[in-house]
């Protein structure tokens, strides 16, 4: 018999289904599933329970992305089509557009002539595309949005494909720092805290840094630079202010944190480090959704054995196809074993975080149906 | 030395791949089989994961360059693990003389936010770290037979790897300048190949198409598609019955009850099913026309044996 994960069983359909659920979050390494996982939650949830959904993604596979209806990023959520209705429920789904989500928080905070000074500027361009955590905050800036709209019964984010899983808690944290942080005041008026004993140490190690930096990059970097923090200042408060909002919501109990792993040590090791920190931060952890979970139902027939038995049938010739078919019944087995002793790692440090498995399908999903079969299997 | 390294003539081996497909292993192991025979390659890595300390059992990597496996002949591998904050420091220093100056930037977060402020500036400077350990020599030798890069995932690649445009927006003249348009004209050399690590799956291969597509067009040079994972052929003829099934079982003299028959056929039908779309992943990139390389599933996970393995596939590939 494989060993069996002792961990509770994570109660799907129930926090779906829970009015008081407004908001779910997919995180995990990437290329675990959490797009797949959070659209076919999405579906289940406007399907099976009545709720109007929308599911907020972040870079979904294309196929995936037509799926649903998406074919471009607008920032726009759009109604699922081909769905069942009866229930009253209803499936949005939208892609984030990073830049756009940038360009309308600064819009909003800032007069147009401003904005136009800001959008121009080389630093506003390189860091509203590429600056690392950018992707993460306005994730977390356009959940922000949409919960305040209101017009959701459930709200599902699946989150940036991060180098690492905790990049979603952390980027916000580091791109609202450095944008209201000391650096960038210094740069903008050394002056301010010029003369005091306490700053000479940072004042005279910045004028070091600002002479370094004209000397290395070029003066006109630094005027760029300069320009763009002072186009930026008026909305320092705002950005701060807006991050913290959304934070709070992400404590709230209204919201459920939803690891996704698949069934590898790098995955899972993510997703206890992210559980780690969701519990430090209490924010509320829902349960441990484990992908592509292998399965047999012939566990009594154990792998050494079939290997043993397809090398019997080699020796005796003529029985190529049932040799084969044994083989790939022992490397099954062993796969669901490995699976499940991975798995195990992670339930043994976390023994009361629910988890529920979806087993892995033969091809890859890129349909409703595909999507729906999903949500079943992890119901 | 031998002509066991033949295949691979290039000094800089980039290798990139989707997250989840074994870039790391297969970096580790390309560097492995770059050592053979006494030569001394170096494998570095750019994203703060110490993935290179996991695979070789190792304690976190320091920023230096440490000898990490040794190989016949007396060859070497040595690791480095590039720290965008080190590398800048290193780099003020070598240009600047800063000493204790420098240390004081870091406190104040000056490099931090140096690096921060302008991802195309910290790319640089790992990427100016890259070539400065391939073109580095020592004795009027090259000190690296080979480097082997574990370059960021498929999807940042060519970000990566096109530093010029980044900094050329932003930077227009200086050290930072020169030294990027270096790293520039290295990585469009054919010194230099970017491998990438697929599995048969479809994100996998449909990343590794778009990163190739971005290469091209950048004019670095793409060199091996590495399909890893692969899985034995079973069930060649791709179709079975249950009649066979069942005749199977009885001649093994396992137990042939029509659920023991059942489940195999289900199993083994699922196999056809992957092994399908596998096939026609596998034609869509051998459609591209470049060296394709397979390397096997490794079923008990990586250690030095199978990095070993590994490591003898590639060389002979």
């Amino acid at each position: 018999m494989v060993a069996e994960l002792t961990a509770p069983r994570l109660d799907v359909d129930g926090l779906l289904a829970d009015p008081a659920i407004r908001i779910v979050v997919c995180c995990g390494a990437g290329g675990v599933g959490k797009t797949t996982t959070a659209a076919a939650l999405g579906l289940r949830a406007a399907e099976v329970h009545g709720r109007r959904t929308v599911v907020l993604t972040i870079d979904p596979a294309r196929r995936l992305a037509q799926s649903m209806g998406l074919t471009e990023l607008d920032n726009t959520p759009r109604q699922v089509k081909g769905i069942a209705e009866a229930g009253g429920g209803e499936l949005h789904a939208m892609m984030l557009d990073m830049k756009r989500t940038f360009d309308e928080v600064v819009e909003q905070h800032t007069n147009p002539k401003r904005a136009a000074e800001i959008f121009a500027n080389p630093f506003y361009q390189a860091m509203s595309s590429t600056f690392a955590g950018t992707q993460e905050y306005m994730a977390m800036e356009k959940l922000g949005q949409l919960r305040a709209a209101d017009e959701w019964d459930l709200i599902v984010v699946d989150t940036p494909p991060s180098r690492s899983a905790l990049d979603f808690l952390d980027a916000p944290a580091r791109l609202s720092r450095f944008l209201d942080g000391r650096m960038l005041r210094l740069l903008l008026a050394p002056a301010r805290t010029g003369g005091r004993s306490v700053f000479s140490l940072v004042t005279a190690s910045f004028g070091l840094f600002s002479k370094t930096v004209q000397k290395v990059l070029g003066a006109q970097l630094l005027t760029d630079l300069s320009g763009f923090v002072a186009a930026l200042d008026s909305m320092f408060g705002g950005f701060r202010q807006r991050a913290d909002q959304t934070y709070r919501i992400l404590q709230d109990p209204q919201t459920a944190f939803l690891l996704v792993a698949a069934p590898e040590r790098d995955a899972i090791r993510e997703a206890a480090y992210f559980a780690e920190r969701l519990v430090a931060e209490r924010m509320p952890l829902a349960g441990l959704v484990l992908n592509r979970m292998h399965h047999t139902e012939l566990a009594g027939l154990g792998a050494a054995e079939s290997e043993a038995a397809a090398d019997r049938l080699d020796e005796a010739g003529d029985q190529q196809t049932a040799a084969d078919v044994l083989r790939i019944h022992a490397a099954l087995l062993r796969k669901v074993e490995r699976e499940a002793a991975v798995a195990a790692g992670f339930t043994e440090a976390f023994p009361a975080v629910p988890s529920a498995r979806i087993t892995a399908q033969p091809a890859d999903v890129h349909d409703v149906d595909g999507l729906r079969t999903i949500g079943a299997l992890l119901a | 030395m031998g002509d066991e390294h033949r295949n691979w003539p290039e000094r800089l081996h980039v290798v990139t791949g989707k997250g989840g497909t074994g870039k790391s292993t297969v970096a580790a192991a390309l560097a492995l089989g770059l050592a053979a025979g006494g030569r001394r390659t170096l494998l570095v890595e750019v994203e703060g994961r110490q993935g290179i300390a996991q695979l070789f059992g190792l304690e976190p990597l320091p920023y230096a360059e440490r000898r990490v496996a040794t190989t016949t002949g007396g060859g070497e591998v040595r690791a480095l693990a590039v720290d965008p904050e080190e590398a800048l420091l290193e780099y003020l220093d070598m240009f600047y003389k800063l000493g204790a100056a420098g240390r004081a930037l870091r406190k104040v977060g000056a490099i931090d936010f140096a690096t921060t402020i302008a991802p195309g500036l910290r790319d640089v400077l790992l990427t100016g770290k890259v070539k400065e350990s391939t073109t580095r020599t020592q004795d009027g030798r090259r000190v690296y037979d080979a480097v082997v890069l574990d370059a960021p995932p498929t999807g940042r690649v060519g970000r990566f790897l096109n530093v010029t445009e980044e900094t050329a927006r932003l930077v227009k003249v200086g050290p930072i300048k020169t030294q990027s348009e270096g790293v520039a004209s290295l990585l469009r050399s054919p010194m230099t190949a970017v491998h990438v690590v697929t599995l048969l799956e479809e994100m996998p291969v449909q990343e590794t198409l778009d990163a190739i597509t971005e290469l091209s067009a950048l004019h670095i040079p793409v060199g091996r598609i590495v399909v890893n994972g692969a899985r034995p052929p079973l069930l060649a003829g791709g179709r079975v019955t249950k009649a066979e099934i069942k005749r199977g079982l009885v001649a093994a003299g396992l137990s042939s009850a029509s659920a023991t028959v059942n489940q195999l056929a289900t199993e083994a039908q699922a196999h056809l099913t992957r092994r399908e779309l596998e096939e026609s992943l596998r034609l869509e990139l051998t459609e591209l026309g470049r060296p394709i390389v397979e390397l096997p599933l490794l079923p008990d996970g990586v250690s030095r044996d199978s990095l070993t393995e590994l490591a003898g596939l590639l060389m002979r590939a």
